[in-house]
C-alpha cells in the first residue's frame, strides 16, 4: 500500500498485529499479572508472543468463543489482567452475550483483542472482517474503546489498556500501517484525540488504518490551498467532546473517516457530538450499507471509496458546504 | 488428601435452614409481583448444604478474600434463593431482600456482579456460569490458592452450547477443583424437559466429555453431603453432582404446576404457601 506516502510518512514493515504482539509481550513481561486467553488463532493475532514467553500464563481455549470470554472474566474476578484475544468479527458474533454480561455489566478488569478489524485482511473475506466491531462495541457501555493507528499508538494503547481498570476494546488490523508517531512518542491518554496535522479550513476525523490516509488527503488539499486539520481519533469511547467541538468552532466543517460500516460508527458518534455542540457541515466516509469482497486490501479500499482521494473530495464538499453555510446558502 | 466433610450443622438445623430460605424466597418475589420461586425452591438444599453445611469456606465480613471457595448461580433466575443464602450468610441484612427487582436496589432481577457482595457472577444469560467458574479455578492455580469452585447448573441451561464448550475445557484442563451441581428438576420455561429438547443420557453425555459424575436426592442432606464428600476425592477431572429435584419443591400445589415458572404467587396463594411451609414437619 502506498498509505502515507504523499504525507511522507514512514513505512513499518511489520503488520500492525505483529507490533500488538510485541506490545503484548512487553507488558506481559513487565506485569506478571497479565494473562493471555486465546480462541486458537494466537499465530494470526500475534497473542503467541506470550504463549512462547510464559507458558503457564497462556491459555489457548479452543475455538469456543463464548466459553472463551467466560474463563477470561473468571480470571479477572482472581485479580488476574485478562488480555481476551482472537479475531473481532469471531469474538463478537459468537460471544457477544458473554462479552455483554460476563465483561460489560460485570464491569471487570478485562482486555479484549479485536484482531482483524476493517476490511483490509483482504483475501480472507466477508466472513473473517470486522466491518461492525466498533457498532457493536458501542452497545456494551462499559467498554473502553481504542483504534490504534500507528505502531507507536499500538504501544501505547496496548499499555493504557493494562494499566486501566475495567473492560476495554482494542483494535488491531492485519496490514501495516507507516508511522503517524516516531516509536514510543505517541502522546496517549484514555479518552483523549491526538491533533497530527494543524489546520483551520476543516477537520478530518479518523481512526485505524484511515488516519495516514487522512493525512494524505491533508496533504494533496494543502496543495489546493485547503489547510485540514486531522484527528486521530485513538479513543472511540469516551470520545473526546473537546477536541471534537473546538474543531468544530475552530474549522467549520468535519469529515469523519473510519474502516467500518458508516450506521453505528465512529462519524455517527462524532455527528451526534457536533450536532449537539456546534452544528457544521459534515461528510461521511465509511462503508456504505453492503459487505464488500474479498480482495487484495488495496483494491477493496478503492473498490469500497475508503482511500485518501475519497477523504480529500469529502472533504472539498463539506468546505464548500461550509462556505454555502456562510453565504446563507447551506445545502 | 481430601478431608473427609463434615456437616457444620446437623440435619434439622439444616431443614430449619432450607424452610427459612424457602419462606424469603416467597416473601421476596410475592412482594416484587414477579420473579422465579419455583425454580428457586427446586435448589434449596443443595444452596443450603453448601453454604450451612460446612462445604464453602468463606468470610461474609471480607465477601473478596482471595482464597475463598467460590459458589456462583448459573441459573440467573434463582436469584431470590441466591440472595436468600447471602444474606443468611452474614454477607448482607436480610432486610435487603423486601427491595428485590426494585429500582435504586442492588438486589436485582439477575444477579449482577459488584452490586451485592458475594455474588460472583452476572447471570441471567443461561450458559454462562461453568466457565467463569473454570476461569476461577485457573485463577486459583497461578494464585497458588487451593480453594473450589462451585457451579449450581439449571436443566435446561444445559441445552446451551457454551456449557459443553465449558465441559470440553474443564476436562482438558484437568480442573478438578470445580463441582458443577446440577439442579434436575425436569422442567424448562415452557414444559418438561423431555418434551421440549432431550437431555438424556446426561450422566453419559458429562462422562463422555471426561467429568466424574454422581447423582443425588437433591432434597437430602444426607444424600448431597455424600457426594460432595465423593466428589473431592476426585483427582485430575471436574465432578458434576447430578442432583435431581422437584421443581417448586416445598409447596404442594406449585410441585404440580410447571407454569408457575417466572410467575409469583398471587397474595392467596402465598398465604397457602405461607401456612404450608411454615408448618412443614421435621423428618
Amino acid at each position: 500500500m502506498s498509505l502515507g506516502h504523499d504525507a511522507g510518512l514512514t513505512p513499518h514493515q511489520a503488520p500492525l498485529r505483529n507490533v500488538f504482539g510485541d506490545a503484548l509481550l512487553a507488558v506481559a513481561t513487565e506485569n506478571p499479572r497479565v494473562v493471555v486467553l486465546d480462541g486458537d488463532l494466537g499465530n494470526s493475532t500475534k497473542a503467541e508472543t506470550v504463549r512462547h514467553a510464559f507458558p503457564k500464563r497462556f491459555f489457548n481455549l479452543g475455538i469456543a468463543e463464548s466459553n472463551l470470554v467466560g474463563v477470561g472474566a473468571g480470571l479477572a474476578a482472581c485479580g488476574l489482567i485478562p488480555w481476551i484475544t482472537s479475531f473481532s468479527s469471531f469474538l463478537l458474533c459468537n460471544a457477544y452475550d458473554q462479552l455483554r454480561l460476563a465483561v460489560a455489566m460485570s464491569n471487570i478488569n478485562a482486555k479484549v483483542l479485536g484482531s482483524h478489524g476493517g476490511i483490509t485482511l483482504g483475501k480472507d473475506g466477508p466472513t473473517q472482517m470486522g466491518i461492525e466491531d466498533l457498532a457493536l462495541v458501542g452497545g456494551m457501555p462499559t467498554f473502553v474503546m481504542l483504534v490504534p493507528s500507528d505502531p507507536a499508538s499500538m504501544h501505547a494503547a496496548v499499555r493504557a489498556a493494562t494499566e486501566y481498570v475495567g473492560p476495554v476494546w482494542l483494535r488491531s488490523s492485519r496490514v501495516a500501517l507507516p508511522q503517524i508517531y516516531p516509536m514510543g512518542e505517541c502522546p496517549f491518554e484514555i479518552g483523549q484525540a491526538n491533533i497530527v496535522h494543524q489546520g483551520d479550513d476543516l477537520t478530518i476525523i479518523a481512526c485505524g488504518i484511515m488516519v495516514a490516509a487522512a493525512l494524505d488527503a491533508a496533504a494533496v488539499l494543502s496543495r489546493e490551498g485547503i489547510e485540514a486539520r486531522v484527528l486521530d481519533m485513538l479513543t472511540l469511547r469516551p470520545m473526546d467532546t473537546t477536541a471534537i467541538v473546538a474543531a468544530a468552532r475552530e474549522t467549520g466543517a468535519i469529515v469523519t473517516a473510519e474502516e467500518h460500516l458508516l450506521t453505528g460508527g465512529m462519524g455517527s458518534n462524532v455527528a451526534r457530538i457536533v450536532a449537539s455542540h456546534h452544528p457544521v457541515p459534515m461528510r461521511f466516509v465509511g462503508l456504505a450499507d453492503t459487505y464488500t469482497d474479498s480482495g487484495d486490501p488495496d483494491d477493496l479500499l478503492r473498490k469500497y471509496h475508503l482511500t485518501a482521494a475519497d477523504i480529500a473530495q469529502a472533504a472539498r464538499e463539506a468546505y464548500a458546504a461550509k462556505h454555502d453555510a456562510g453565504n446563507g446558502r447551506e445545502r | 488428601m481430601s478431608i473427609k466433610l463434615t456437616p457444620t450443622v446437623s440435619v434439622p438445623a439444616l431443614q430449619d435452614k432450607a424452610r427459612a430460605l424457602r419462606l424469603d424466597i416467597l416473601e421476596a418475589t410475592t412482594r416484587a409481583g414477579s420473579g422465579h420461586p419455583s425454580s428457586s425452591w427446586s435448589a434449596v438444599e443443595i444452596v443450603a448444604t453448601l453454604f450451612f453445611g460446612g462445604v464453602l469456606r468463606y468470610r461474609p465480613e471480607e465477601p473478596d478474600w482471595p482464597a475463598r471457595d467460590r459458589f456462583i448461580m448459573s441459573k440467573g433466575h434463582a436469584a431470590p434463593l441466591l440472595y436468600a443464602a447471602l444474606a443468611h450468610a452474614g454477607y448482607f441484612d436480610r432486610e435487603m431482600l423486601s427491595h428485590l427487582r426494585e429500582v435504586n436496589s442492588p438486589v436485582q432481577g439477575h444477579p449482577i456482579q459488584g452490586l451485592m457482595p458475594g455474588v460472583e457472577a452476572t447471570t441471567g444469560s443461561l450458559g454462562q456460569g461453568l466457565s467463569v467458574g473454570l476461569g476461577h479455578v485457573l485463577g486459583g492455580r497461578l494464585n497458588q490458592l487451593d480453594y473450589r469452585v462451585y457451579v449450581l447448573l439449571g436443566d435446561g441451561e444445559c441445552e446451551a452450547g457454551q456449557v459443553w464448550e465449558a465441559a470440553m475445557a474443564a476436562a482438558h484442563f484437568r480442573a478438578d477443583r470445580l463441582t458443577a451441581i446440577l439442579d434436575y428438576n425436569k422442567y424448562q420455561e415452557t414444559g418438561p424437559i423431555s418434551r421440549e429438547m432431550a437431555l438424556e443420557p446426561l450422566a453419559a453425555k458429562w462422562r463422555s466429555f471426561g467429568w466424574y459424575v454422581a447423582e443425588a436426592d437433591g432434597h437430602d442432606f444426607d444424600s448431597l453431603m455424600a457426594v460432595l464428600d465423593e466428589t473431592q476425592r476426585v483427582t485430575g477431572q471436574p465432578s458434576i453432582i447430578i442432583a435431581h429435584t422437584v421443581k417448586g419443591k416445598g409447596v404442594s400445589f406449585v410441585e404440580s404446576d410447571f407454569t408457575f415458572h417466572g410467575r409469583a404467587l398471587s397474595a392467596e396463594q402465598a398465604a397457602a404457601a405461607r401456612e404450608e411451609l411454615s408448618h412443614v414437619a421435621r423428618s
